[in-house]
């Protein structure tokens, strides 16, 4: 599926979402939580070895697949902020050229403020599902050219 | 008059009403009670505890300026003792006094400074070795923390005494600490790693134990008390089976030394491991305590000042008990702020802790399985005051994010026993371990946060 909005148009609208939600961060979570609940994610027999994402303290599983030159990902998580999270990048990554997806710098979880509330400490793995996101487009491009 | 009598009447009515009412309101509560319990009354032991022994360490809360801190808007509710406690005003004061009117390296100057450090610091041994009931004080040895006692021990008596297809044997229970530093020199010599196996409470199969241990057993190491569940083992009886093999035996006491008053002349054990940080002592000091007969002949492990008795290019002759095994400047302050941190504990009393907690585990149990869908992770007979549990439909890191914002500070994860997890069939956990300062309005705060982040997880 195509998206039609550029990467940074969804990263706005992403930081509009989360500025209505005022300054209060269990509200911010609330609805990180409720984009968990609603978010797809993937079935049960995909929730294998190698689709995990390394480095998160819950299960994260991340999938691809290409739909002519746009990467489309797909992801699970067994816990729900992390699966708001997942929701949120594929929202932002999905559907988008690898070209795309490696020359945009992503700001909206900096303008969220979620990188001072998300420490690598928390171990929630969001850095290294955008790594694995990035990894997977590098790997589609490369595949391309040959 | 008349209307006086009559106010009489009105009032002697009224309040034999209120009082019947009263009666009435505590007879229902009371039986209702009985009707909700199975075995004890648990709430009447609450209460009890409150009246009888929470005014006395109800005070002990104002020793922590940190308890009254507010986190996202709330009260601290701390409930993550197990990872590491918090600092009494007379710990903190009393690095600060070091370093303000003490602070000089031990052992080498002959100045009024030096000297000073030099007699806080060897006193701080003192009261170590007086705490754990050590017979002497060389056989104290300051280190980083549990972790660094046991890799000292690991790597120097290891690397000395194991030869191949020599066993040594820790539980299914331990901590990372106490598996990968045997698991690292057991593949070096060519020796091979035991495991007793822990039973569905969370309890050694000791049986297992003793089947383990035969004559290619070389070593015992185990935890005295579980960071993952909370089990107390039965570590006399360990080391008493150990040594009819005359295998020495090393204890983990990370997790008892805050709620269990150690004796080690009476446990007898060979070696003892604890970090100062879990014990309201600061970050980066802890005790590794060897009997002498083994430190005596084992290699150092590390080299450099202090640990030397002369240097030259030709050969090096080492210093005796305990520096040999101290290498560097110490952590002077870190020492005096642990010798610290053991009066205060002493100065409470260890009975007066195990009562409370005891009291406060049994609430805190009783509260949490009355949640739908939870699952206790170990409910051994003897037990501190540390609950894991995991509940269906909710992640440990889901409710452990959610609950910060309640201000309730709890772990959630492996708690790096990884294999014990595992043995319960989990990945993660979430853990709730308390201190002697936590009340039992505390765990109904806890209580009522959970059950709201169940609500908006589920």
């Amino acid at each position: 599926m195509t998206n039609n909005k550029s990467i940074a148009e969804t990263e706005d609208e992403i930081v509009d979402d989360f500025e209505l939600l005022g300054e209060d961060w269990s509200e911010k979570y609330n609805h990180i939580i409720t984009l968990g609940k609603t978010s797809p994610g993937l079935p049960e027999n995909l929730h294998i070895e190698e689709n995990k994402v390394r480095g998160c303290q819950s299960n994260v599983w991340l999938v691809t697949h290409t739909e002519g030159d746009r990467i489309i990902f797909e992801g699970d998580s067994d816990a729900l902020i992390v699966k708001g999270l997942v929701a949120l990048l594929i929202k932002v990554l999905s559907g988008h050229t690898p070209d795309e997806i490696l020359d945009t710098p992503l700001t909206f979880i900096e303008r969220i403020g979620l990188q001072n509330n998300l420490s690598p400490t928390r171990n929630n793995g969001l850095a290294a599902m955008i790594k694995q996101m990035r990894f997977y487009a590098l790997a589609y491009k490369a595949k391309a050219k040959l | 008059m008349f209307y006086r009598r009559a106010l009489f009447y009105l009032i002697a009515w009224a309040s034999f009403h209120i009082i019947a009412l009263i009666l009435l309101s505590l007879l229902f509560r009371m039986s209702i009670n009985k009707l909700g319990k199975t075995s004890k009354s648990v709430i009447t032991n609450s209460e009890h505890t409150i009246k009888d022994t929470l005014p006395n360490l109800m005070a002990t809360r104002d020793d922590f300026p940190i308890l009254h801190s507010t986190v996202h808007g709330k009260p601290l509710v701390y409930f993550d003792n197990g990872a590491t406690s918090q600092k009494p005003h007379t710990v903190i004061d009393r690095i600060t006094k070091y370093y303000e009117t003490e602070n000089g390296n031990v052992h080498r100057a002959v100045h009024h400074l030096s000297e000073l450090a030099g007699h806080a610091y060897e006193g701080a041994r003192d009261t170590i070795k007086t705490y754990l009931n050590a017979s002497k004080r060389e056989e104290i040895i300051f280190v980083r923390g549990a972790t660094e006692g046991i890799n000292l021990v690991a790597s120097s008596w290891g690397r000395k005494n194991l030869r191949p297809d020599d066993e040594v044997i820790i539980s299914g229970m331990e901590h990372h600490s106490n598996i990968v530093p045997w698991q690292l020199i057991c593949e070096e010599r060519g020796a091979k790693l035991r495991i007793i196996p822990v039973d569905e409470n969370g309890e050694l199969v000791l049986d297992e134990y003793k089947k383990l241990l035969n004559e290619n057993t070389r070593f015992v190491s185990v935890v005295y008390v579980s960071n993952g569940i909370g089990t107390i083992n039965p570590v006399k009886e360990i080391i008493s089976e150990a040594h009819k093999y005359n295998v020495p035996v090393l204890i983990d006491g990370c997790q008892a030394a805050p709620h269990i008053a150690i004796d080690l002349q009476d446990m007898d054990c060979d070696f003892f491991v604890f970090s100062g940080h879990k014990v309201f002592g600061p970050t980066g000091i802890g005790v590794l305590y060897g009997k002498e007969a083994y430190l005596n002949e084992m290699p150092p492990y590390q080299s450099g000042g202090d640990m030397i008795k002369t240097v030259s290019f030709e050969k090096t002759t080492f210093n005796d008990l305990p520096y040999k095994f101290e290498a560097g400047t110490p952590d002077i302050s870190g020492a005096i702020g642990l010798a610290t941190a053991l009066n205060y504990v002493s100065g409470i009393g260890h009975a007066n802790i195990a009562h409370h907690e005891k009291n406060l585990l049994v609430y805190l149990t009783d509260k949490l399985k009355a949640i739908p869908g939870m699952r206790i992770l170990g409910e051994a007979k003897n037990k501190i005051c540390l609950v894991s549990f995991v509940i269906e439909g909710a992640h440990p890191l889901d409710i452990g994010t959610m609950l910060d914002f309640e201000g309730v500070a709890i772990r959630t994860g492996n708690h790096c026993t990884q294999p014990l997890m595992e043995s319960f069939g989990v990945s993660a956990s979430c853990r709730v371990s308390l201190a002697f300062y936590n009340t039992i309005e505390e765990i109904d705060v806890f209580i009522e946060a959970l059950n709201k982040v169940l609500r908006l997880l589920k």
